[in-house]
Formats: C-alpha cells, sequence, structure tokens
C-alpha cells in the first residue's frame, strides 16, 4: 500500500515565492486535460489561494485525433490576492502534443516555461498538426523556457509493474502531467489521490496505475535539472469564512434548491439536454433530498410547458437551456407571461446563430431574451457575472418571478457555467425567506386577475376549493382573466403587463460604481464582470479617471442608471457581441456610448480591455 | 366519522362563459357527456384540471367550471406532464384534436403515451382543420379537397388508434360524438384507467367537413359500419349476423349463418402484447367496420407514480436534505 507522505517527498529545491500563477494545459480533448485542470483548481483552492478557471474544450467528444481542431484546454489562475479572472499572458503552458503547442503557445508569456510531451512530436503527430518541421528542433520556441518530458515512455515505465494494457498505460500519461505540475508549484496531492480512489474503485489497477504515474511525474520534478526551483503560491486574503471551489451551473441548482426551500416550494426542472446547460439538469437531479423533480422532456418546447404546468399548480418550475433551445422555448415563454405565472427561464449562452459554437462562449442572446417573443413581451432579466454568483442571482429571479407573478429570465453564459472559483458558504439559516401566497378563498366570485399595488395577479392554484379560473393565451380581460377582444382591454393588459415588469426596479436596489464620478465608465453585464473590474482597477491605479459599473439587471435597468450615465463623459461598453446592450443603452439613453466588442468565443483578456480603456483616454 | 363529498350535477360543470362553438357542432355533445361522466368520478370540481391546445376543441376548457388552462398548439400534454408530476392527486384531462394532437402535437402525444402519466387525452378527430377554415388535417382522407389541397389531398392519413397504441399507449379506445351512452361508457372508463387514457371521438365539424362520420351514425348504414368492442366477447356486427374471423394475419368478414360463433376472433383488451389491439386499429370503412369501445388496458407503472416514488425513497433512505450540508458538498477549507 503506497501513502501519499512517504512517496510525495518534498522538495529540496530552492522554492520562490511568487503571487499568482495563470497555467494552461492543453491536449488531445480524450487527453483528460479537463481532469487535469480540476484537479489543479481543486488543490489550488484548497491551499487558501483564489482562482479562477477558463475550461476551452471542442464540441465534438473525441475530435481527430492529434488535430488543431481536437485540442482540449483548461487554464487556472491561481493567486494570493482577490482575482476576477483566469489570467490573460499564461506563465505556463503544458501541451500534450504539437497541435495543442502551436494552438496555445502563442498566449505563453516571453520566458513562460513551456513543458511538452517529447514522445508526441514524431512525424505522424506533426503531419496530424499541419507542421512541416518540428518546431522543437527550430528556434521558434526561443522566447520559451522550453521543458522537454518523454511523458509517454516515462508513464509506460512507471505503470509497468500494474501490467495494464499499453492503451491504459497511455491513459495515465495526464497524470503524470499533473504530477509534474503539482510539484513545480508546490500543491498538495491528497485531494487528487482521494480522487483517484474513489473515482477508480473497483478498477485497482487503474487505480494504482493512475497514482504510480502521479508519483512519476512529482519524482521526475524533483530530479530532473531542468527545474532549478518550484514556485510558491502563498494563501489568499479571502473574507473570514469556509469555502469550496464552485462552476457557475453547480452554483445554478444550489441557489435553486436554496430558493425553493426558502419558499417552502417544491422545486421542478423540465429540461431538454443542452450544452452547456446540461449541467443544470445533471446536478438537480441529483437532490431528491430536497424534493426536487427533476423531467427530461421529449424537447425543448415540453421541457418550457411542463415547467409552466408545474408553476400552474403552485410549484417553483424552472426551465434551463442555451440560445438554440431559447428560442424553441419562445412561444411557450410568451404563455408564461400572459398566464402572469412564477417561472425561471435559464439561457446558459453559447456562440451563435443557429448550432454556433456549442461550446464556447458569447453574450449574444441578450436580445432575444429581451425581445424574442411575439407580441409586446416584455420580462425581468438577470445576468449572472460569475461562477459563485450564480447561486444568489437563482434566488433573487425566484423572489422576483414571485412577488410580481412573472416568468424571469437568468442568462449566464459557457465561461461562467464552466468555469470556476472560490464560492463562500452562506449560513443557510440566514438566507432570507422567500414569502410566497397562494388565495384559500375569498371574495366571489373570484377574480384571478386583479391586482395588487406592484400589479401582481394572486397565484390561485388547483385544488382550492371555490377559486377554479381558467387562464390560457388569449387576451384577458383584467380582473375576471376572461377571454377578451375588445380593443381597449387589450391596450391596458399591454401596458400593465409592461408597468408591472418596470415596477421590478422599485425592489433591485441602485446600480453601484467603483471609481471616481467623473471620467470614463466602462459598463459591463454577465460574464464580463471579472474583466471589466480588473481592467478598470488597473487603469485607476495608473490614474486614470475610470470607473466601473456592472448591470445585474438588464430589464429593467436599475433606477439610478441615467444618472449615473450622465456623470461620465465617455462610456465604455465592452461586450462579447456586437454591441446588445449598447443598443438597448442607446435606445433609452442619450448617453456618450462606444462599444468594445468581440465574438471569437472566448473572453476578452483584461489587456484587450485596458488597451481600449487607454485609446480612449488618450 | 364519514366526509361525505357534496353530491355534484352535471349543471355544476358548466362555467359562465357562454358557448361559442358553430350551432350543430359535434362538441357540443361531448362537452354535454363528459359533464355527466365528471360527477360520476367523485372528483371535487377544485381537484379537476381541464388543459388543451389550440383549436376548435381547445376552447373546452373555458366551459368547464375547473380548472383550466388553454395553452399553446399542440403542447397539453407537456403542460399536463408538468402539472400531474408535481401535483399527482389532481384528475388531468386533455382536449385536443386532430390537427393539435397528431401534427403540431405529434410529439407530445407520443411522449405523454410511452411514460404513462396518468392523464386523460380526449381527441376530437373531424378530419379537418376547423379553427383556421378548412384545411386538411393529418387524419384527412388522400383525395380530400379542401382549401389547402384544391386538387386533393396527397398525404397519407394518420389512424390515430394506431398511433397511440404504436406509442405503448396502455389504454386506448374510440368513441361517437352523438353516441352519448357509448361515449360516456368510454370516458368513465378513460378516467378510472391508471396511467395515459387514449380515446378518440368521432367529431363532426358541421362547416368545414360535415358528414365525415355519416356512415358511422346513420340508422341505415351504422349496423354494417360499427363494430362495438366488448372485452371477452367475439367480433360480431352487423345486427348480429356477420363476425370478424381471422384468416392467418388477415382479418374476414364473414356471416354468422356460415361460421359458428366460437371460431370467430374474441376481442381481448386486456392482452399485454398490442397487436390484436393493432390489428383491430387497422379495420376500416369502407372495406372493414370501425371498431368503438376499448381497444387496450393493460397496467403499467406511471410516470407520475415513479418521478414522485423516486424522491419518497430517497427521502426515506437518507433522510430530508438540510442545506447547510448541500452547501458545504464536496471539500472545503476555512478562512481564518
Amino acid at each position: 500500500m503506497l501513502s501519499a507522505t512517504d512517496q510525495f517527498t518534498p522538495t529540496n529545491k530552492p522554492s520562490e515565492s511568487v503571487n499568482g500563477v495563470t497555467v494552461r494545459l492543453a491536449g488531445d480533448s480524450g487527453d483528460g486535460m479537463q481532469l487535469l485542470g480540476s484537479q489543479l483548481t481543486n488543490t489550488s483552492a484548497l491551499s487558501g489561494n483564489d482562482v479562477a478557471t477558463f475550461p476551452d474544450f471542442p464540441a465534438e467528444i473525441r475530435a481527430p485525433r492529434g488535430t488543431r481542431a481536437g485540442v482540449s484546454g483548461f487554464q487556472v489562475q491561481f493567486s494570493a490576492e482577490e482575482i476576477f479572472t483566469p489570467g490573460d499572458g499564461l506563465d505556463a503552458l503544458i501541451a500534450m502534443n504539437p497541435a495543442a503547442m502551436v494552438t496555445n503557445v502563442e498566449d505563453l508569456k516571453p520566458g513562460g516555461i513551456l513543458i511538452v510531451n517529447s514522445d508526441s512530436f514524431e512525424e505522424k503527430d506533426l503531419k496530424l498538426a499541419k507542421l512541416d518541421k518540428n518546431p522543437l528542433e527550430s528556434d521558434s520556441l526561443e522566447a520559451y523556457r522550453l521543458i522537454q518530458v518523454p511523458m509517454t515512455k516515462l508513464t509506460r515505465t512507471a505503470v509497468a509493474e500494474t501490467k495494464i494494457s499499453a492503451k491504459l498505460a497511455d491513459r495515465c500519461k495526464n497524470f503524470f502531467a499533473m504530477g509534474l505540475v503539482f510539484w513545480l508549484y508546490g500543491r498538495d496531492v491528497e485531494p487528487t489521490l482521494r480522487f483517484i480512489e474513489a473515482k477508480f474503485r473497483g478498477k485497482e489497477d487503474v487505480s494504482r496505475a493512475n497514482r504510480l504515474a502521479l508519483i512519476a511525474g512529482w519524482n521526475y520534478g524533483e530530479t530532473t535539472e531542468d527545474f532549478a526551483s518550484t514556485y510558491q503560491v502563498p494563501a489568499a486574503k479571502l473574507e473570514p469564512g469556509t469555502y469550496r471551489n464552485i462552476m457557475g451551473n453547480q452554483a445554478l441548482a444550489l441557489g435553486l434548491v436554496a430558493a425553493s426551500q426558502l419558499s417552502d416550494k417544491q422545486l421542478f426542472l423540465g429540461s431538454y439536454p443542452i450544452t452547456p446547460a446540461s449541467d443544470v439538469l445533471h446536478e438537480l437531479s441529483k437532490y431528491k433530498r430536497f424534493g426536487v423533480r427533476t423531467f427530461q422532456a421529449e424537447d425543448e418546447i415540453a421541457a418550457v410547458c411542463s415547467a409552466i404546468g408545474a408553476a400552474f399548480g403552485g410549484n417553483m418550475a424552472v426551465t434551463a437551456s442555451s440560445g438554440p433551445g431559447i428560442a424553441l422555448k419562445g412561444e411557450g415563454i410568451g404563455l408564461g407571461l400572459i398566464l402572469e405565472l412564477p417561472f425561471i427561464v435559464m439561457d446558459i449562452q453559447r456562440g451563435g446563430p443557429s448550432t454556433g459554437l456549442p461550446t464556447k462562449t458569447e453574450q449574444s442572446d441578450l436580445l432575444m431574451v429581451m425581445h424574442g417573443r411575439n407580441g409586446e413581451s416584455p420580462l425581468p432579466i438577470i445576468a449572472a457575472s460569475s461562477p459563485a454568483d450564480c447561486f444568489n442571482v437563482a434566488i433573487e429571479a425566484w423572489r422576483i418571478a414571485t412577488q410580481f407573478m412573472t416568468p424571469v429570465f437568468i442568462l449566464s453564459d459557457g465561461y461562467i457555467a464552466n468555469g470556476a472559483e472560490p464560492w463562500k458558504l452562506p449560513e443557510a439559516d440566514e438566507l432570507p425567506p422567500i414569502e410566497v401566497n397562494h388565495p384559500s378563498s375569498g371574495e366571489k366570485p373570484f377574480l384571478p386577475y386583479s391586482r395588487n399595488a406592484q400589479l401582481a395577479r394572486p397565484w390561485a392554484i388547483p385544488g382550492t376549493p371555490g377559486l377554479m379560473h381558467r387562464v390560457g393565451g388569449l387576451e384577458k380581460e383584467d380582473g375576471t382573466g376572461n377571454v377578451s377582444y375588445d380593443p381597449q382591454n387589450h391596450q391596458h393588459m399591454v401596458k400593465t403587463r409592461a408597468q408591472k415588469v418596470q415596477n421590478v426596479a422599485e425592489v433591485i436596489g441602485d446600480l453601484e460604481v467603483d471609481g471616481p464620478d467623473s471620467g470614463l465608465l466602462v459598463l459591463s453585464w454577465g460574464g464580463t464582470y471579472g474583466t471589466c473590474r480588473t481592467a478598470a482597477k488597473m487603469c485607476a491605479k495608473e490614474g486614470l479617471s475610470v470607473a466601473h459599473a456592472h448591470l445585474r439587471w438588464l430589464n429593467p435597468f436599475p433606477k439610478n442608471l441615467e444618472d449615473i450615465l450622465n456623470r461620465y463623459d465617455r462610456v465604455l461598453i465592452p461586450e462579447l457581441n456586437t454591441g446588445q446592450l449598447r443598443l438597448l443603452i442607446k435606445s433609452e439613453f442619450s448617453a456618450n456610448v462606444e462599444g468594445f466588442n468581440k465574438v471569437q468565443g472566448k473572453p476578452f483578456a483584461v489587456s484587450e480591455v485596458i488597451e481600449k480603456i487607454k485609446s480612449m483616454l488618450t | 366519522m364519514s366526509t361525505e363529498l357534496p353530491v355534484l350535477k352535471p349543471a355544476d360543470f358548466a362555467s359562465d362563459q357562454d358557448v361559442r362553438w358553430c350551432p350543430g357542432c359535434g362538441d357540443y355533445s361531448i362537452l354535454a357527456q363528459m359533464k355527466k361522466v365528471l360527477p360520476q368520478l367523485n372528483v371535487p370540481l377544485e381537484d379537476t384540471v381541464f388543459i388543451s391546445g389550440i383549436g376548435c376543441s381547445s376552447r373546452f376548457p373555458y366551459y368547464m367550471n375547473t380548472y383550466g388552462l388553454h395553452s399553446i398548439h399542440g403542447r397539453a400534454p407537456a403542460f399536463a406532464t408538468g402539472l400531474k408530476s408535481t401535483r399527482p392527486e389532481l384528475s388531468v384531462w386533455v382536449i385536443t384534436g386532430d390537427g393539435d394532437a397528431l401534427s403540431i402535437g405529434g410529439n407530445h402525444l407520443m411522449h405523454a403515451l410511452r411514460r404513462n402519466i396518468d392523464i386523460n387525452i380526449v381527441l376530437f378527430n373531424n378530419s379537418i382543420y376547423g379553427l383556421t377554415k378548412g384545411q386538411y388535417s393529418p387524419t384527412s382522407k388522400v383525395g380530400h379537397v379542401t382549401k389547402s389541397t384544391p386538387h386533393g389531398s396527397i398525404d397519407q392519413p394518420l389512424n390515430p388508434i394506431s398511433v397511440a397504441l404504436a406509442a405503448e399507449a396502455t389504454f386506448v379506445a374510440r368513441s361517437i360524438d352523438v353516441n352519448a351512452k357509448h361515449l360516456i361508457a368510454t370516458l368513465t372508463r378513460a378516467a378510472q384507467h391508471k396511467g395515459t387514457s387514449f380515446v378518440e371521438v368521432y367529431q363532426n365539424c358541421n362547416v368545414f367537413n360535415d358528414g365525415a362520420w355519416d356512415y358511422m351514425k346513420d340508422k341505415a348504414t351504422k349496423a354494417d359500419n360499427v363494430l362495438e368492442l366488448e372485452n371477452g366477447k367475439p367480433l360480431i356486427f352487423g345486427g348480429g349476423k356477420k363476425g370478424i374471423q381471422l384468416n392467418g394475419f388477415k382479418p374476414e368478414i364473414v356471416s354468422l349463418s356460415d361460421v359458428p360463433v366460437d371460431d370467430l376472433l374474441f376481442h381481448d383488451e386486456t392482452c399485454p402484447n398490442p397487436q390484436l389491439a393493432f390489428l383491430l386499429s387497422r379495420l376500416q370503412h369502407p372495406q372493414f367496420p370501425e371498431p368503438i369501445g376499448v381497444f387496450r388496458c393493460v397496467e403499467r407503472p406511471t410516470y407520475d407514480g415513479e418521478i414522485n416514488r423516486q424522491v419518497s425513497a430517497v427521502m426515506e433512505e437518507k433522510g430530508k436534505g438540510k442545506l447547510s450540508d448541500l452547501f458545504s458538498s464536496g471539500d472545503t477549507w476555512t478562512v481564518e
């Protein structure tokens, strides 16, 4: 029996303390890079670093081996300071083959560490990567600290004693790479050893082989003369509390469960699998202990319709999808809007249009969720700003949905959904309850479309004696809810529904600004929060008059938005689309707005935003 | 101690809304029979929900003094699935038509049936689009001349009963709008069945497809054209003079003067295998009399039963979840 302590000897080499490190792991989509990345993230978070990750993988499950299209990457920044992004330039790149190296090396800082599996740079590998000559033998990599490690051979040797097949042995090389990276950054191997034990339970030889590979990688670092020292990243000074590492879709699921408990409502998810939203379905299907019912519907339309059926029955109903699915749900969402029933629609955005870039991030569904339904059909829209923020957003969305009797959109994106960061665990007892009322009887006749001061109608549910009523997609007479074709009533109802959504602005609070009261304002929404906040702070540090504000609610806008916009000479709106928030802002306010737009399926780099800000100020 | 339910009458199920179907529409009879069926079920008004899609038949919920949801085209089974999964104690009815259920909503019908969610689906089949004023439907016959098929329909029609059987339905029946007694009996059986009940009702659209089912209704022809199914009984029609016999896999009409009753095909609605029911569904006018009654009635776990059973089983095994445990699941660390 191996034990961690006797196999993973602490390094005897000198250790250099650094503030933060950005590492990218790149290999074939079958190479286990995502697993390696999530282990590195987890162990870094457990050691007290602030972490932020950016997994980046192809849509194909197993794209052709060794090709550039098949490269899967995972970037993680771990830091001794509070960070908001997975980092720009890489301090280290681990490339498992030539395709992974050439598609990622551009992002490596000059002088950065480039670790390659030199066994995979043979002629056939170079051909698959469409390379004429071996870059390891040219001077194209001179700017970097190239470290060639024959990982395949070393891994095979390390696991030989388990007598597993060559194919299985080769699959262990990501653990070899992991061992090396863990050694280099002084990471704790314990959590990963526990992971291996749990993951490969019942496959003892594979479990043992992965462990041996991990040890071999670690020892290689200690032995090789390529590394003179290791790096240490001290713990970050995070707010006191208990933390765990969390991904956006996990946090959404937890937030939904919490909201259901806080409102004492049974949670029902109707959903159809779609990247990158499926994890919401996977996560919630595990939470039966919390009374969660999950329904994998036959299609996106049935998913939203089943949710509306559950909402009609008095449940906390939700549906989750991505752009193509939301497009299909449009008619159902419109029905939910005219029924004035509370439920949540989550759009985990990805690159579009059409099938677009399923595994890549984008913010291009804002106008669809804002306007993409027939008729006059406004709905509240809230956007998550980071993985951990998804938890709060889910609770807030449900609070608004029930308070105003309306469907509410949650916008997230692939970057948030799959990205991870430390989440400070809330005190469950301190979360404020969400009050939900159902009329039990009352005046006769019952008026299902009577309204309170905020214009919300009563949520009378089947099973309640005396309150039988019919609702539907035909225009309603205000008050009775009976079908009405009256022209004045229609205009009144259109205005009433719009006003109700505007009333949400009364309870969502003011927009906060970080930075000076004049100069340039960076206005962001959704997953670009971290990048924009970091960029604005760095510019401010250099003495530039740059402030940052982040919109949480996209509909309605916070009441003080206009005042804030008027304070600044110029407003910069960076978005991962061609200017959708900018269009909404310009249509409502007369601010001097400029866009900074990128649609490449990947997030902004902090440096890009800084560059843009500086170009506007000089 | 007895908690007697108030005795409900058909009139108790009428809402205050004026019924707005065309005068003479077959829907009136179906509405009337439904109001007679419901009081017999001992389900309170407030525990009954009607859900519909879009089409003439889908106005049905507005006319019932129960809870009702007039939804969007073709999707009623999906709404019903969400409702019944979370509120299994409710009695949920889906009212749909041939276009709503078999064209735009074909997918949802199929999946509701295979899941066997405990709802009752009543499909008003008039073989025409009425609300959009007279286009052919998925059950219109080849050659049917309509507004959208001036040269006759070229689409092979669907047979709703065959579709339901292929979709693993556990209860499949057919009735006729104006055959009050038979319709009441059929709807009652549908309501009693645990699982998805599918009832096709031949319904006359007297404006756009008048007389489509006259061969099943006219005194002069109905004896020869209607085959009333009774479980365990031989297939006899034509005023007791004719029967259906099986020759290999082929059904044949025989005269009872030539063939003893014992040699006829006998109906078995509980047959686990749906082949007999499917064979019966293919008996079509004018070659054969068309069966009415229950084609298939078998037991299978329901979707709503199972989804709630899984939740209860996990809760029983592991106890009700606590949020604080949920939050801290996985690896955590503490910052002092």
